[in-house]
């Protein structure tokens, strides 16, 4: 069936704007901020003109636009080998060990930046206990860079004041582009509110993608991007399950809530390939504001038990069961995934809720720092600690702020729930979902088949991936997502210089690209007068019902929350035909206005992301990943079999996946 | 949590080029409405509630009402940002109140000169590892 497209006889055809540049950023996160900043400066020798575009505004656009209260990858006084092997252990064991030590080896010097540009970061008083970045500074302590001593609150983790913490990011990279901007010559190079909705093959070479194609959520124009080389790092995928909140609070997501699969769609629809799609992240959180419990955990010592007051990581029967199921090798490690299945059982058995002792954690700093300290010094560390610990919310989850205040939870008087959240597709945090990319191929020991020529780059020539979507090599985080864009946006600018004779030319034209992309706007305008509710008619689905739709067949039948993450061969099967089904209807999705198209193209985003991870779940016969989903029909891991990558790529013209494995080799001891 | 706005303090941002919050929002939800010249938030199931709109906001027009499938009524949190701090009032739905301030950047808004100081590429060394400015880790 010949797939409808837009004539334009209903609504207004958008202006288009052709833009060329050398180095095309897509996304301006933390990722493409760092891949601007280090693009630029390998450009300039060459005169390459560099690009970024972001569907919201760099000073508070990714994953980071809220602020942090840490920085999870710092290396330090450690070793990256260990960095490595921690990865590994919390990835149940099978991790890009050659992306995860290169990244290693680089980023200390993104945190070493992001303080010279102003991020405040703390550092150990003399006394021991810790000093924020003003009081630091005030003490004369040194800067990281300098050999200064963070505050760890764990063995990767430095704390931070990190309320500004994008704005610093992205003040920089923005300079970076103003100063390409001018020495090139160009009129623009950051377009911000311009949603990329797809990448178009060249005409020439069917391997390569030459265009860049979105929309402006502001106004009626159309942006083709062209380009010689392109950083893709639009992000992972959340709310493509269920989520616990249905209502006003589903937008209280644990990650973004938009990061809308545009990554993962977007190279997917270019050709490159997938790996470990099946994995993703269930985090446990405070129970609906999804604050953080990181630093509970690790810098204040306090401890998650059931309701009973037990703790279930400690529960032998529990611990017997899941050795026999996925390996002591596995289980006795207590990793991220086995301390959720092990908190799981308990929730089954019903003695939640779980509980995390916020109280008795504080009411025990309170009596050492008095015993210590005396009263008078002790109560002021105290009310110091307390501001730490409110910061925490405030930097990064403020809603958690509020939920305790409008609950009245004093957490030094009160504990408070902690709960599994609905799941995350991500690579950036303690997930790996994301692309096959290019190592960097220099580090002894790596099989020929993780390198071929460009770091970081995917299967595609010349499209190059960052942040989320680099596969495999999970636990980045902010300052490893801005070092990995550094690292990519300098092995495309190599890749450029290879070959600078690569015109890029387009499959389609501008009016085929818009007739596409303007769709929903015509089948709105056309149908909209049939009933007297426009938000119910027959003839379009609305964004918001696609994605509720959508999330309903991921939780129900892709192992979400409502199966405590159970799914099997059957379920998935059937679950695929109803995304067949979403996939069909969404030739039919209306949009009223800009912002509308805009949730449009972001569910169509995200439908493809969920697609290619239940695809990886039925493939993978096993369950390498349990705390976070269960195989029913494989309920077990099985590594004689199952140590691979499993691999798989979408061919757009047919909607089909193809699947594979690669081998796994464990590059560190 | 979804973003509010104070409709008597909220002036569309006539003295501006574009609406503030507008601008900010990382998930497009800021709208105008142009017959009152007032801003409304016209997605709150979307809204992440990471402040950005109350805390750009120059009349301070824009608070939070917490999710209301959850958070009980009468708590607020109310941030003021300035140059270099931030303050952040907590008013519990039983009165209490908590006040904090926190250091929010060291250089001032604007100053970063980000390559001051730092060495040129050397495009003999684009294919090796490490950055621009700095030769990655060897252990």
């Amino acid at each position: 069936m010949e797939k409808e497209t837009c004539t334009f006889s209903y609504c207004e055809k958008p202006q288009i704007i052709e833009h060329e540049t050398d180095l095309l950023l897509i996304g301006g996160g933390m990722a493409c901020c760092g891949g601007a900043y280090e693009g630029v400066r390998w450009a300039a020798q060459k005169g390459l003109k560099v690009t970024m575009v972001d569907k919201a505004a760099a000073d508070r656009s990714g994953a980071v636009a809220m602020g942090l209260s840490a920085i999870n990858t710092y290396i330090g006084e450690n070793k990256c080998e260990d960095y490595v092997r921690y990865v590994r252990n919390d990835l149940m064991g099978i991790t890009r060990e050659d992306l995860v030590y290169d990244l290693g080896r680089h980023v200390d010097d993104s945190v070493q930046l992001f303080e010279e540009w102003g991020l405040p970061i703390w550092k150990k008083g003399d006394d021991g206990f810790s000093l924020d970045g003003f009081q630091s500074k005030d003490a004369g302590k040194a800067s990281l860079r300098d050999g200064g001593t963070p505050v760890r609150s764990g063995k990767w983790q430095i704390m931070i004041n990190g309320e500004s913490y994008k704005a610093i990011v992205a003040e920089a990279a923005k300079k970076a582009l103003e100063e390409n901007r001018v020495s090139t010559g160009v009129e623009q190079n950051l377009f911000e509110r311009v949603f990329i909705v797809r990448l178009f093959k060249d005409a020439n070479d069917p391997k390569r993608v030459a265009a860049a194609v979105g929309l402006s959520v502001r106004e009626n124009k159309m942006y083709i991007f062209k380009a010689k080389g392109m950083v893709l790092a639009a992000g992972g995928a959340v709310n493509c399950f269920r989520p616990r909140s249905t209502a006003e609070g589903q937008g209280r997501a644990w990650y973004p809530v938009w990061n809308s699969g545009s990554g993962y769609a977007l190279g997917m629809q270019a050709g490159a390939e997938l790996t470990l799609m099946e994995n993703r992240m269930v985090p446990a959180r405070f129970k609906d504001g999804y604050g953080p419990v990181g630093a509970w955990f690790l810098f204040f010592k306090a401890k998650a038990t059931n309701s009973l007051g037990e703790d279930y990581c400690a529960n032998e029967e529990y611990l017997a069961d899941a050795r026999e199921k996925y390996g002591a090798k596995y289980v006795d490690k207590l990793g991220t995934t086995i301390r959720n299945h092990l908190m799981l059982n308990d929730m089954k058995a019903g003695k939640g809720p779980i509980i995390m002792r916020t109280d008795e954690a504080m009411q025990a700093i309170n009596k050492t720092f008095m015993e210590q300290l005396g009263e008078k010094e002790g109560k002021k560390k105290v009310k110091h600690l307390e501001a730490e610990a409110w910061e925490d919310f405030l930097d990064m989850c403020i809603g958690q702020a509020g939920l305790w205040a409008g609950k009245n939870v004093e957490p030094d008087k009160v504990h408070s729930e902690i709960m599994p959240t609905e799941p995350y597709l991500l690579g950036s945090h303690a997930g790996c979902a994301g692309f096959w990319c290019s190592g960097p191929g220099d580090i002894p020991g790596t099989p020929d088949h993780y390198s071929w020529g460009y770091n970081r780059m995917s299967t595609v020539p010349g499209l190059f991936m960052a942040g989320d979507i680099c596969g495999a090599s999970g636990h980045k985080f902010s300052s490893g997502s801005h070092a990995e864009g550094r690292i990519a946006a300098k092995a495309c600018i190599a890749y450029i210089l290879d070959n600078p004779d690569f015109a890029p030319t387009p499959r389609k034209t501008a009016d085929e690209m818009a007739a596409e992309l303007y769709m929903p706007f015509e089948v709105y305008e056309k149908n909209k007068t049939y009933s007297t509710d426009p938000s119910v008619n027959p003839h379009y689905i609305k964004p918001d019902m696609l994605q509720a739709r959508l999330q309903k067949i991921g939780d129900e039948y892709f192992g979400g929350i409502s199966t405590y993450y159970m799914t099997s061969k059957t379920m998935l099967e059937e679950g695929l035909k109803q995304l067949t089904l979403l996939k069909e209807d969404s030739a039919k999705m209306g949009a009223a206005n800009l912002h509308e198209l805009m949730r449009c193209w972001e569910n169509y985003h995200r439908i493809l992301s969920l697609e290619a991870h239940a695809r990886h779940i039925l493939y993978r016969e096993e369950t390498r990943y349990p705390g976070y989903y269960y195989r029913g029909d494989y309920n077990f891991i099985d590594d004689d079999k199952w140590q691979v990558f499993t691999c798989s790529t979408y061919n757009m013209e047919t909607g089909e996946f193809a699947m594979s494995t690669k081998e796994h080799k464990n590059i560190f001891e | 949590m979804p973003s509010f706005v104070i409709a008597e303090k909220c002036d569309g941002c006539k003295a501006q080029d574009k609406t503030a919050c507008q601008y900010i929002c990382p998930n497009d939800l800021m709208a105008l409405d142009r017959d009152i010249m007032k801003a409304y938030n016209q997605e709150p199931e979307q809204c992440w509630e990471c402040y950005n709109c109350v805390k750009i906001c120059p009349q301070q027009a824009i608070e939070v009402r917490g999710y209301a499938d959850f958070v009980p009524l009468d708590a607020s949190v109310i941030p003021m940002r300035g140059t270099d701090a931030i303050m952040w009032t907590v008013k519990f739905r039983n009165g209490v109140l908590k006040r904090f301030k926190f250091p929010i950047r060291t250089t001032a808004e604007g100053s970063i000169d980000c390559y001051a100081g730092k060495p040129e590429a050397d495009i003999s060394k684009i294919k090796d590892t490490g950055f621009f400015n700095y030769e990655a880790r060897k252990e």
